[in-house]
């Protein structure tokens, strides 16, 4: 945020100098990331995944654009060349080890990052911008992954995008022509294969694109903090370097072990065994169960069983998937309350905790489980409660709920004393 | 007009929902979930352990080479391990004049370099293993239109992969009495038909520990099939452990190399993450935040 207290960038040499009179880049980088950036002194941990978020990212372009080298699109070659990637490539198996789980560490930490903002209200006035590209970037993400699921041509590439391909048929009309013009041709195929890949490897840079906006953006008003109250003093703010890229550090580090873990002693946990058998379009699965952070999702798109008067169950659900995430947008009008942080909120932290988390883990549990009885039955309760919470339930809290006094700064939460001097 | 619109959606949302939930919650009491055979008789894996299970283990080249004996004399008749090549025996512990011999032993597909007909030369250490059909109809035309897997990752592409394969090698058994009572038509596959004894009885063979219960592969190993040049134990218990060791090879022949590597990553990063804390501590000493 551009206080004005905030260090102004002194370039450390003659070269430094001379690159930032005729292209300010060194400036542009210690303004937004370094020790011109003054950000809230009160950060918790949670606030570290953001910068774990671009750090996954990383590490999926990198890993990808090296297994890209080695891989081959073709529909007889493809579940091969992964193989070939697995035993012959120097360091392959690491390569896709690190790429296939990068992939869960992705979703594992901007879920992490959603809902803390989620709690803390950062989707808030002035930040609605901030909010706005995040969703977008989630649902780049959500593409691309599946895209590059389907790349390795196994049993569960070849279902998964048979089903996934199979929600635009639900569409009234232009729904199959649509799907066949996606998948350039009647089912997945050579030509479903090549695009995919050519799609998978264009959108992480797109991904790239929104989050420089999305870091853009959250530089305007500057970043929020757990009391939800706006920085007022120089008291308030840390420079972001040294204070958050050592803080960072350590967050990383425990990222990086955990992400370490899982690659190096479990690197087949997250996955599903059925993707080792190459693709036959011949033999459908028993199960059909897409990667893990597709779980909640895919029970809500199975929780609608019941046609509505002339809409199909089917097309229901759909709609129903798509506009889990849709609403995200109008989250931010949606919640109406002045107070941003979840932790001067009673009631709304009530049901953030004991309603929307648990909806969550239910949801996921339900996604992965078959369709029977019991698990479609809870999937439809906590599908309801889903909608309910965002769409009916967070603009009533907002506007019968009794929030708590608020700091009168950040300092004074901080230090419990109230801040020295007024800027 | 946004809360409006989102409140008027989301009551239509949940609203329906929770009707499909009666909906669902009624079809339970009326037509309540029938059993399957799968679900009553099918078995998870046994409880078995190996040299290479856990964060610190390592094949052991001796079970491997037993195992390669075990698929080579008897698995590789109907399966085969088409991401193997010859050279990646050296892995196990066979030295290059081995492997060149094993090789050599084996014939794969050539053409005759004079008339560029179809025909077989003696393998050289870079060829793959020769499947031992040709392609999959013959593989199906040879056994009653069953296919034999691949097996090269055949313990990756099953739940608990090692002990499913040792498991099924050791879990053929006689049909339970209840299966032929409450499921005729499962039972009829893998034995004689219980509503029609005298029917031929049919050509699968019961094994709870298959997917389906039938599996079209017989039994294939017997006691003593196998002799193994170390004196190893051959009865179908070590032999099921053996091939389903080896097996766990050809999925992932660098399991030993990845899990040390992870151990030299993890500690590096340890002392990276070490490292970071105390600069974070310095760097904000004597700031409350």
């Amino acid at each position: 945020m551009s206080v004005a207290w905030a260090n102004e960038y002194k370039p450390g040499g003659p070269l430094m100098q001379w690159v930032d009179e005729r292209l300010p880049i060194p400036r542009l980088m210690y303004n937004a990331i370094g020790g011109g950036y003054e950000v809230p002194r009160n950060f918790n941990w949670m606030y570290n995944f953001g910068v774990l978020a671009g750090v996954a990212l990383m590490i999926q372009i990198i890993t990808g654009i090296v297994l890209a080298m080695h891989y081959f699109s073709s529909v007889d070659g493809a579940f091969n060349s992964v193989e070939h990637i697995m035993r012959d490539v120097n360091g392959g198996w690491f390569l896709r080890y690190a790429h296939m789980n990068g992939a869960s560490f992705f979703f594992i930490v901007v879920y992490i990052h959603i809902f803390r903002g989620l709690y803390y209200g950062s989707y808030k006035a002035p930040r609605e911008m901030v909010w706005l590209l995040g969703v977008v970037i989630l649902l780049l993400m959500m593409a691309t992954a599946f895209m590059g699921y389907v790349l390795p041509w196994g049993q569960m590439s070849f279902w998964g995008a048979q089903v996934i391909t199979g929600f635009f048929s639900a569409i009234p009309v232009v729904g199959e022509p649509l799907r066949q013009w996606i998948l350039g041709g009647f089912a997945p195929d050579q030509a479903a294969l090549t695009r995919f890949f050519s799609l998978h490897y264009l959108m992480p840079f797109v991904i790239l694109g929104v989050i420089i906006l999305h870091v853009w953006a959250l530089h305007i008003p500057g970043s929020g903090n757990p009391t939800g109250v706006p920085v007022k003093t120089k008291e308030d703010t840390l420079p972001f370097h040294p204070y958050y890229t050592t803080k960072d550090g350590v967050g990383l580090g425990v990222f990086l072990i955990i992400f370490v873990i899982l690659t190096f002693f479990a690197p087949n946990f997250l996955g599903h065994p059925d993707n080792y058998i190459a693709a036959n379009p011949l033999s459908t699965p028993a199960h059909i169960v897409p990667e893990w952070y597709f779980w909640p999702f895919y029970a809500i798109l199975r929780a609608f069983t019941v046609d509505f008067l002339f809409i199909p169950a089917k097309l229901l659900g759909v709609l129903a998937m798509f506009g889990s995430i849709a609403l995200l947008f109008f989250l931010p009008w949606l919640d109406t309350s002045p107070v941003r942080s979840g932790n001067y909120r009673p009631l709304f932290k009530k049901f953030f905790w004991f309603g929307l988390l648990p909806c969550i883990v239910v949801l996921g549990y339900c996604g992965v489980m078959p369709a029977e009885g019991p698990y479609i039955l809870l999937g439809q309760l906590a599908a309801a409660y889903y909608f309910a919470h965002f769409l009916i339930i967070l603009p009533i809290i907002s506007r019968i709920e009794k929030t708590l006094p608020l700091p009168n700064s950040i300092t004074e939460a901080v230090t419990g004393k109230p801040a020295l001097a007024a800027a | 007009m946004v809360r409006l619109g989102a409140f008027l959606i989301g009551l239509f949302m949940a609203g329906w929902l929770l009707v499909s939930a009666g909906v669902t919650t009624y079809e339970m009491i009326t037509e309540p979930a029938v059993e399957t055979a799968e679900h009553r008789f099918h078995k998870h894996p046994k409880e078995v352990s190996f040299a290479h299970d856990g964060p610190f283990g390592k094949f052991d080249n001796a079970q491997l080479q037993r195992g390669f004996k075990v698929y080579t004399e008897v698995c590789a008749a109907c399966h085969s391990l088409n991401q193997i090549s010859f050279r990646n025996l050296a892995d196990i512990g066979y030295s290059e004049d081995e492997v060149k011999a094993i090789a050599k032993a084996a014939q794969v597909p050539s053409i005759n370099p004079e008339t560029g007909e179809p025909a077989t030369r003696p393998g050289i250490a870079t060829d793959k293993l020769p499947s031992p059909y040709p392609n999959e109809t013959a593989a199906r035309a040879a056994n009653n239109n069953a296919l034999p897997p691949d097996l090269s990752l055949m313990t990756k592409a099953r739940h608990d992969g090692p002990a499913y394969v040792f498991s099924l090698l050791t879990g053929y058994q006689k049909q339970p009495v209840e299966l032929g009572k409450r499921f005729p038509d499962v039972a009829a596959g893998s034995g004689a038909d219980p509503r029609d004894p005298k029917k031929p009885a049919g050509n699968l063979h019961y094994n709870p520990y298959f997917a389906n219960l039938n599996i079209s592969m017989a039994a294939p190993l017997s006691n003593g099939q196998v002799t193994f040049d170390d004196g190893s134990k051959n009865d179908v218990k070590a032999m099921a452990k053996d091939v389903a060791a080896f097996l766990t090879w050809t999925a992932e022949p660098k399991m030993t190399q990845r899990k040390s590597v992870g151990w030299a990553a993890l500690i590096f990063l340890i002392i990276f993450t070490g490292l970071a804390f105390l600069s974070y501590r310095q760097v904000w000493a004597g700031k409350e935040h």
